[in-house]
């Protein structure tokens, strides 16, 4: 197939659909609010009222105001409605006709759309997840095919290296850079894997990726494969996600079917093959060599680096893992330059970035936004601040990340920003407290996570998260002392010092960070010394030295 | 393999470019501490007290996986590595019940060792007091998961020495345990081939022979390493 | 050629064709349990003998891996089952009153299954639906924006009047 081709299926594809298209989002949020009703409701709306010839009504992935869903947009006008009714189908179908509908109107110029800037989610919402069709009818693919006849392998990388992109997973590592490590080891046997492990709770960017548009991540495999040399890759996908395993597994079969991906795709000795592994709960298996581990029917257990993956990952072979959110950024990047991708953001952080808004505030769902954009301008005017009340904290990173307080709101968003704030960019989880969450607690819970979460194998993190946590629960039921806190920060010291992997390194973040803003709530919860003398004091007996 | 010069602790020393900062320092009688390393076996860094400080890098190193390298400079003994092992040590015997006085390795045990190089004199940290048993169903051995510190030695010894991988890890985090065939009694561990190196393996009193004394268990260890020489470098010196 | 199980269930053949599918690769693992669990529900030691030796593992490296994964059960879960999201969104918004809500009505602790087999409790990381916190899946179904009061008439009648 050559380019021409596949613009001419795009174009056939695009004749074909009808003047009036009905948009009903179906990702798993609107779904368990019965948007498959919905939709199904518009569809006999539509035939009811005779329109059937020039109105289609057709299920698309996320719309990313989750809080108001089932939502449903009409084109070419644009209209949006919210919490629909299938009882609102009919009335919403009647306003083609010029008639009046009791649907929640939802207004898109509202600063929660009006100050997106979509390239990742530029798909999603738009078009059937499930017909790779839809996908082709918006230049998919096409990246693809560019690269295999126009771009040697290296400048697919040194593209990738000039757009300044950085890994979406949550330590920022220039894509480009990785790619370049992969594509000069000398190896005949390499993997790419994909991380749609998406273990931060509060976390649903990934997932809503691939549930809206998984061909645009499987593309961007394919393109990376292509630059380092692989032709095997790997899906690595939350267990909790069907919804996305199952639209996952329909676009592979497609895109196997249409010859995009497997044997000499588009007729190039180019050869890629996908798989999708599916993982079985624990967080831990989004470290990379963990999810290495795991793909090989191993227990999900980190293994030091180095050699890091880029030399030795599965297998033994050079691996390159990459997050769903970076792979869905290549193919824009490929069609529409690196320099354009590089204009947008700041002067370490390109490009924009999903994060996942929820917590207290009043528009929850997914934006993206450019790099550099203010948290403020995120939570306050995007997100419709808290409903209760004033915002108090942003947490972002989830267990690995911090909470940022109020005060710090006017703080640009981008990684070493975030960092200097004692959080992390994390995968993209933005969750808002308001005057009622109690910031001990939330450490409390983090650090219950993480010890819940820790494989066991270093003992740093194994056994110190169990102190940390125990230590924060009596500070909680108010039974600690201030020696508890130093206590406190001196198992966080030793736990990010020494522990084996980044579970255990950044365990101690959400508590350092509001031991660092909100000291205070700890101070209040203290008892007055003189401190109960240490409960192990009395019982062990001690080794006695060898005689 | 070409020889390369270091220090650690100031010390310069030149070492084969394929050794482990660990191996170079045990040949220079500079002493690091360890607990999951064993001689003869596969690394896998997971009790973190042989860490070092390796000048240029902010990250402390594995000194029994992290390679040698031209140039370097290593610290093993500074003191917030002192207090950092000593931490884990206290972390240890807070996990499990350490009862030195009625364990059969008392006297030859290396977390014990370890407790009496940092200066332990006390806990700090509250005892997690988990309910652990006692299993004696083998006919030779026993396992006593009050004792055990996780370390993989038995794991990798009976894999990777004897083949037999009666040995693994079940559960994760704090719920780990170590296990044999299905979680199965030892004894009806049809896998074991009752060769007894997961005991002489073990750091400390967790496995042990039955009815064996304190000497006995001392005994043991000496032949695993005789066992050891053996595979590694063909010398049979007992 | 796989050792047929003795007792002649036919969801050991299925289990059997998919192990064939992964030509029966110890790197299947994982593959394999999930199958085995869907299948079967729970992943009992028989069970995990089975895929042992037909995979040619050690069955101590087949237990410490299905015990390292939560998502594995290896008792037989409630004809109803809960799962209660505990991610921070839901955290933040209530998760807690809804988990104590559940084990007062049902006089069982989360991740327990009560003793007449009626109903599990269990947690979950995070679905991936914070947009809807507080949320639960109920019998496979997410429900979103909960509190106490709807959650309980959601699993009414799970507790005997079998109207579900
Ligand atoms: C405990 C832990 C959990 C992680 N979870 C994820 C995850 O869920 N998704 C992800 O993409 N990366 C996760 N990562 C980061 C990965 O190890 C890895 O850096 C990333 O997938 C690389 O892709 P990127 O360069 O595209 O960001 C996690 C890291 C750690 C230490
Ligand atoms: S830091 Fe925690 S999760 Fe990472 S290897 Fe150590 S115990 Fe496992
Ligand atoms: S039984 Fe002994 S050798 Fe095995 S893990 Fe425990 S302490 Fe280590
Ligand atoms: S001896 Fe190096 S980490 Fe245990």
């Amino acid at each position: 197939m050559e380019l021409a081709e596949l613009k001419e299926l795009a174009d056939k594809e695009k004749a074909e659909q009808k003047p009036i298209r009905i948009r009903c989002c179906t990702a798993a949020g609107c779904l368990s609010s019965n948007s498959q009703a919905v939709q199904q409701a518009l569809t006999d709306a539509v035939t009811t009222a005779g329109l059937a010839d020039r109105v289609e009504v057709l299920p698309v992935g996320c719309m990313r105001l989750c809080c108001e869903g089932p939502l449903v947009q009409v084109d070419p006008d644009g209209a949006m409605y919210g919490k629909v009714d299938p009882g609102q189908a009919a009335s919403i179908v009647g306003t083609l006709q010029g008639g009046q509908t009791e649907a929640r109107v939802i207004d898109t110029n509202m600063p929660f759309f009006r100050d997106q800037v979509s390239i990742v989610l530029e798909n999603s919402g738009r078009i059937n997840p499930e017909r790779i069709e839809d996908y082709l009818s918006v230049g998919g693919y096409q990246a693809l095919l560019h690269v295999l006849r126009e771009m040697t392998p290296n400048q697919v990388v040194e593209t990738m290296t000039r757009s300044g992109l950085r890994g979406r997973g949550g330590a920022g590592y220039p894509t480009g850079v990785k790619w370049g490590l992969i594509a000069k080891q000398p190896a005949t046997q390499k993997f790419v894997i994909c991380n749609a492990d998406e273990g931060d709770p509060g976390a649903f960017m990934d997932r809503s990726v691939l549930e809206s548009d998984p061909h645009r991540v499987l593309e961007g495999m394919a393109i990376a494969a292509y630059a380092i040399g692989a032709s095997q890759g790997f899906v690595y996908v939350r267990g909790e996600y069907p919804l996305a395993i199952h639209r996952l597994e329909i676009a592979l079969r497609q895109a196997r079917k249409m010859g995009v991906l497997g044997t000499q795709i588009f007729e190039s000795p180019f050869n890629f093959r996908i798989d999708i592994r599916i993982g079985a709960g624990a967080f831990v298996c989004g470290e990379e060599t963990a999810l290495i581990g795991s793909i090989e029917g191993k227990r999900g257990t980190p293994r030091p680096r180095p050699p890091y993956p880029t030399e030795s990952g599965l297998w033994q072979a050079p691996t390159l893992i990459n997050n769903v959110e970076t792979l869905a950024n290549v193919a824009p990047i490929i069609t529409r330059g690196a320099e354009w991708y590089a204009s947008i953001g700041t002067a370490k952080s390109k490009g924009t970035k999903v994060f996942a808004l929820a917590g207290k505030v009043r528009n929850t769902g997914l934006v993206e936004v450019p790099m550099g954009i203010t948290l403020r301008k995120i939570v306050e005017e995007m997100g419709g601040g808290s409903p209760g009340g004033s915002i108090k904290a942003v947490q972002t990173g989830g267990p690995s990340g911090g909470c940022i307080p109020a005060s710090a709101l006017d703080t640009p968003v981008d990684y070493e920003s975030l960092t200097a704030l004692g959080s992390i960019m994390g995968s993209g989880g933005m969750i808002v407290m308001d005057d009622a969450t109690k910031m001990v607690d939330v450490a409390k819970f983090f650090m219950e996570f993480c010890m819940d979460e820790s494989c066991g194998k270093c003992v740093p993190c194994r056994a110190g998260t169990v102190q940390m946590y125990r230590l924060l629960a009596r500070i909680v039921e108010g039974e600690a002392t201030a020696a508890d806190v130093a206590q406190l920060e001196a198992l966080c010291d030793l736990v990010r010092n020494t522990s084996l992997c980044g579970l255990g390194q950044s365990a101690p973040n959400p508590v350092l960070s509001t031991l660092r803003y909100f000291r205070e709530e700890y101070n209040a919860l203290l008892q007055p010394a003189p401190p109960a003398p240490p409960p192990s004091n009395q019982r062990i007996p001690l080794p006695v030295a060898r005689g | 393999m070409n020889s390369i010069t270091l220090t650690i602790d100031g010390k310069l020393i030149s070492a084969p470019g394929d050794q482990t900062i660990l191996e170079a320092a045990r040949e220079n009688d500079i002493h690091i501490p360890t607990l999951c390393n064993l001689e003869g076996i596969s690394a896998v860094g997971a009790c973190r007290v042989c860490l070092v400080e390796v000048s240029g890098s902010n990250r402390l190193a594995p000194s029994c996986l992290t390679k040698v390298a031209e140039g370097m400079q290593v610290q093993t003994a500074t003191d917030r590595l002192r207090e950092y092992r000593k931490m884990i040590v206290e972390l240890l015997f807070a996990e499990r019940n350490h009862i030195c006085s009625v364990c059969v390795a008392n006297g030859n045990c290396e977390l014990q060792d370890l407790a009496v190089t940092v200066g332990m004199d006390h806990v700090r940290y509250e005892y997690q007091y988990p309910s652990c048993s006692v299993d004696v169903t083998h006919k030779e051995f026993g396992v006593d998961h009050n004792r055990c510190i996780l370390c993989t030695r038995c794991v990798r010894v009976c894999d990777e020495v004897e083949g037999a991988h009666t040995w693994d890890v079940s559960g994760r985090g704090m719920q780990s345990r170590v296990i044999t065939d299905l979680n199965q009694p030892w004894g009806t561990a049809t896998s074991c081939t009752s060769c007894g190196k997961c005991v002489q393996a073990c750091p400390t009193g967790a496995l042990f022979r039955q009815g064996s004394t304190v000497a006995e268990m001392k005994k043991d260890r000496e032949l695993l390493d005789f066992l050891m020489t053996a595979r590694e470098k063909k010398q049979w010196i007992g | 050629m796989t050792d047929a199980h003795p007792s002649g269930d036919k969801r050991f053949k299925l289990l059997d064709a998919s192990m064939k599918r992964y030509q029966f690769q110890p790197d299947a693992l994982i593959e394999v349990l999930h199958k085995a669990q869907d299948l079967f529900g729970h992943l009992d030691h028989d069970l995990l003998l089975y895929i042992a030796r037909n995979l040619k593992l050690p069955p101590s490296r087949v237990y410490g891996v299905a015990t390292f994964y939560h998502l594995f059960s290896f008792t037989p879960k409630g004809e109803h089952t809960c799962l209660l999201c505990l991610g921070t969104a839901c955290y933040v918004k209530g998760a807690a009153k809804l988990q104590a809500t559940l084990e007062k009505q049902w006089d069982l602790k989360l991740g327990d299954t009560r003793s007449d087999g009626k109903m599990s409790l269990l947690g979950a990381r995070c679905v991936g639906a914070c947009g809807l916190a507080p949320v639960a899946v109920l019998d496979g179904k997410v429900s979103g924006n909960l509190n106490p009061e709807a959650l309980l008439q959601l699993v009414k009648g799970w507790d005997g009047d079998g109207t579900r």
